[in-house]
């Protein structure tokens, strides 16, 4: 650990190097940007986007050319690309909400892969049921993540400053829960303790079974953090709180000596009334977010996938307060410069009264698993049994093909 | 000074209040929490009242006729905060602490969250006050009653949006069921899982509570039952049928208040809260006891949960979530002030009456432990350290924790190099985060 000039206090010196960095200001601790020798770490990155309330897939990826979506959507419905408030095209058939112009930049070049009539094999249609399942993986409820589980096929080396998985905000997702160590960021309170007051309640607490491992876990990852995040130009903090915690993963990401994983989470899906107005500043923070991934990304947005998934649809209709209702099918998007994209993925069911899944919801065709599992796949390149370990029960989901750039 | 009695405030209670006094029979004190009727909870500063329902869903149609500017809060929304601070204020100056607990417990349990918009916001002053608070040392049946029927509960869980399809407005506008509260009442609130119940049961539960919804816009401005929206025909839930009408609906949580697993996922669910992560069998099988033989008497199961022997023993092995951590360092200082409260609350991912989901917030260390949580609390602990610098450390100590403390917390405060930094510590200490 560094010398620092804070006052020796005996076997506290170990927490004390942790805890100056987690607390050093930015000048005092830099942390070199490079992996420790004979480190091996993978130079992919997978950002993995929960969208929490069941994003309306029939909002942000517009079927305009669908011959029934103007009379199925009544004033929900978007105009065509060119109308005043329309789509933006994504090759005449689909179209993206006018506020994801960020994602419709990468669709231009290639980079967005917009997925629709998808979903995960849940059908009973409630949130934390639909989200247990969909970060757990399995075909019920798991006390641990599928990406959680595919972080332990991922080795670690002693030399590697920054865990290989990185949780963004203040709650640690059932998605990244599991046995494998994951470090945390979340945006720092207006003052900290000092260094030292931070070793001595380290101290106090590292015996404990539980608090002890935690705050062991957390100083470092906060070490890791603080230093990663002074370089470079400040992180803007007035574009909302998704954009800022977006910026942080991609600027620790890019880092060679940083994760590789991350996991986000965007609340406000749940847009049962006057969706029209609710849902627009939900999909600008989505469009900011994924822009600053790819921002701060930099050359490594080159190796990245991103994929934002939500625990099911909305209803086809609109209901009686211009909102929707939980659904079925919906959208998904895959970001990123390693993704195979500007095209839209989708086996169409169609808006006709009769394809519709149980008369009222986008009927899906297509399993989020197999888009989860191509990027595990193909993407992280784990084998076989790591990738039927993280989605136990879904052998009849083959992973799919084709997702991303050979 | 005894450790039964600082026990018997930390487990059972939400934490010794400075100046400091603890009840000479610890038992004979929880007792008496579950056997008298608490004092009326006092009405929001400077309110001669608690907002109503009627209050509430006026606030909430002019707020729709005329919506604030940006940045104010709307009126809705400030009775909510204005309930928030009353019964945080309670918390922090409470002599009935168990019954807080209590409360604390079932609110969570009977979850309705800020999130589910001004519905649940303008019904919460109701729900907190007579639906849940009456009850929670009454009969269990009562307070299932209550909040099934509860106003804010209604919108929550969107029974306010369900109907008959086959009701004479169900035909007319081609509106259906809403299966929400029906599925919740069953999973989370009643019989749990375990009973094994299927898709069909929750269908047609929903059908049964067809009819009852909440009419806001003009009187009664309560729970109301519209005989055109009520599906026709008799219902079958769990086996047993149930006639046309709106006495199928009572009658139906009757039934699974008294169902045997409802008692089964209680008692787990209170030992699970009161005593430890992985509740004993043994236990559960205690109040689960109690709580057939006494038709689930709630004030019963809480006298049997102080009797058990796993409840008294050190160490004190659950972990605080952030709403008993904060409560007690906040009673532990003397204060009275609830803002910071809510703020540390919020900071550390449990605002309050705010859940994310249905299922409320998790009642197991695996849900508050992750390691950048843990961090917030440290910094929290040393803010509110801040803002009750002048005491002195060693009373907080001994009000906080007493004979819990540990020989390391003791040293470590007696070596600390400010009163600030001292507190932070016994606040931070492992002992302070148990219960």
């Amino acid at each position: 650990m560094s010398q620092t000039h804070l006052p020796r206090i005996g076997r506290r010196g170990f927490l004390l190097g942790l805890t100056a960095l987690a607390a050093a200001g930015p000048a005092r601790l830099a942390v070199a940007n490079v992996a420790a020798p004979g480190a091996q770490i993978m130079d992919r990155r997978l950002v993995v986007i929960l969208l929490r309330g069941a994003m309306d897939g029939l909002h942000a990826v517009v079927p305009y050319a669908d011959p029934d979506y103007a009379a199925l959507r009544g004033a929900l419905a978007l105009g065509e690309p060119g109308a005043e408030g329309g789509v933006l095209d994504l090759g005449g058939t689909f179209g993206l909400h006018p506020k994801l112009t960020a994602l419709h930049g990468m669709y231009a070049r290639g980079e967005l892969l917009p997925v629709h009539a998808v979903a995960g094999p849940y059908r009973t249609r409630s949130h934390f049921d639909g989200q247990d399942l969909m970060e757990g993986g399995g075909p019920q409820r798991l006390e641990s993540g599928w990406l959680n589980r595919a972080l332990t096929h991922i080795p670690e080396s002693a030399g590697q400053p920054a865990r290989t998985g990185l949780a963004l905000g203040l709650d640690l997702p059932l998605l990244m829960r599991g046995d494998a160590p994951v470090g945390m960021w979340a945006p720092p309170r207006a003052t900290r303790p000092e260094p030292d007051l931070y070793a001595r309640m380290a101290e106090l607490l590292h015996g404990d079974p539980v608090l002890g491992p935690s705050v062991m876990e957390g100083m470092r990852g906060r070490g890791y953090a603080t230093g990663a995040l002074a370089a470079g130009a400040p992180i803007p903090t007035n574009q909302g709180g998704f954009t800022r915690l977006a910026n942080a993963a991609g600027r620790m990401l890019a880092r060679a000596d940083g994760p590789r994983v991350a996991a986000l989470e965007l609340g406000g899906w749940d847009t049962h009334a006057g969706q029209a107005q609710r849902i627009d500043p939900v999909l600008l923070q989505l469009d900011r977010g994924i822009a600053a991934l790819r921002t701060q990304l930099g050359e490594a947005w080159s190796r990245t996938a991103v994929l934002a998934i939500t625990e099911f649809g909305r209803t086809a209709r609109a209901n009686g307060n211009l909102g929707t209702d939980h659904g079925t099918g919906g959208a998904a998007f895959l970001a990123g410069g390693a993704v195979q994209g500007g095209r839209v993925l989708a086996n169409w069911p169609g808006l006709k009264r009769d394809a519709l899944f149980e008369n009222r919801d986008l009927q899906p065709t297509r399993d989020l698993r197999a888009l989860a599992k191509a990027l595990l796949r193909d993407h992280l390149r784990l084998p076989a049994s790591a990738v039927a370990a993280a989605f136990p029960g879904s052998e009849a989901v083959a992973a799919e093909i084709g997702l991303l750039r050979a | 000074m005894d450790t039964r009695s600082q026990i018997a405030a930390v487990r059972f209670g939400t934490g010794p209040r400075a100046p400091h006094s603890l009840p000479d029979d610890p038992v004979a004190w929880l007792d008496q929490q579950t056997r008298a009727a608490p004092a009326p909870l006092p009405p929001p500063d400077g309110r001669d009242a608690p907002a109503s329902l009627e209050e509430g869903y006026s606030a909430w149609i002019a707020h729709d006729a005329t919506p604030p500017p940006a940045g104010q809060a709307s009126v809705p929304t400030q009775l909510f905060r204005a309930e928030q601070q009353a019964w945080v204020r309670h918390l922090l100056t409470s002599d009935v602490p168990f019954h807080d607990r209590l409360t604390n417990f079932w609110l969570n349990h009977f979850t309705v969250a800020e999130r589910g918009g001004f519905g649940m916001t303008t019904g919460f002053p109701h729900f907190l006050r007579q639906a849940i608070r009456p009850h929670v040392t009454g009969r269990f049946v009562d307070m299932l009653l209550a909040a099934s029927k509860a106003p804010a509960m209604l919108y929550y869980l969107d029974q306010v949006a369900s109907v008959g399809p086959n009701s004479n407005f169900g035909k007319r506008s081609g509106r259906g069921l809403n299966e929400n509260l029906a599925r919740e009442i069953l999973e989370l609130h009643s019989v749990s899982p375990a009973a094994g119940y299927t898709q069909a049961d929750v269908t047609e539960f929903a059908r049964i509570m067809t009819g009852w919804g909440v009419e806001r816009l003009r009187p009664p401005f309560d729970l109301v039952f519209r005989p055109g929206n009520h599906e026709p025909g008799p219902k079958t839930l769990l086996g047993k049928s149930y006639a046309e009408g709106p006495e199928a609906y009572e009658a139906a949580l009757r039934d699974l208040a008294a169902h045997p697993a409802t008692h089964r996922f209680l008692a787990d669910r209170l030992v699970r809260h009161f005593v430890a992560d992985a509740p004993p069998p043994a236990a559960v099988a205690r109040i689960e006891g109690v709580l057939r033989d006494t038709q689930g008497d709630l004030g019963a199961a809480s006298r049997a949960l102080v009797r058990l022997p796993q409840a008294w023993g050190p160490p004190l092995t659950k972990l605080r979530a952030p709403l008993d951590y904060v409560v007690a360092m906040h009673r532990a200082a003397g204060a009275t002030d609830p803002g910071p409260v809510l703020g540390a609350l919020s900071a550390l991912g449990q605002p309050l009456w705010n859940a994310p989901q249905p299922n409320g917030w998790p009642d197991t260390a695996a849900g508050w432990a992750a390691p950048e949580p843990m961090m917030q609390r440290l910094d929290i602990a040393y803010e509110t350290a801040g803002r009750h610098a002048r005491l002195d450390p060693r009373q907080v100590l001994e009000t906080a924790l007493g004979p819990l403390a540990r020989e390391e917390t003791r040293s470590a405060l007696s070596r600390a190099g400010s009163a600030r930094d001292a507190i932070t510590l016994v606040f931070a200490s492992p002992e302070m985060q148990r219960r």
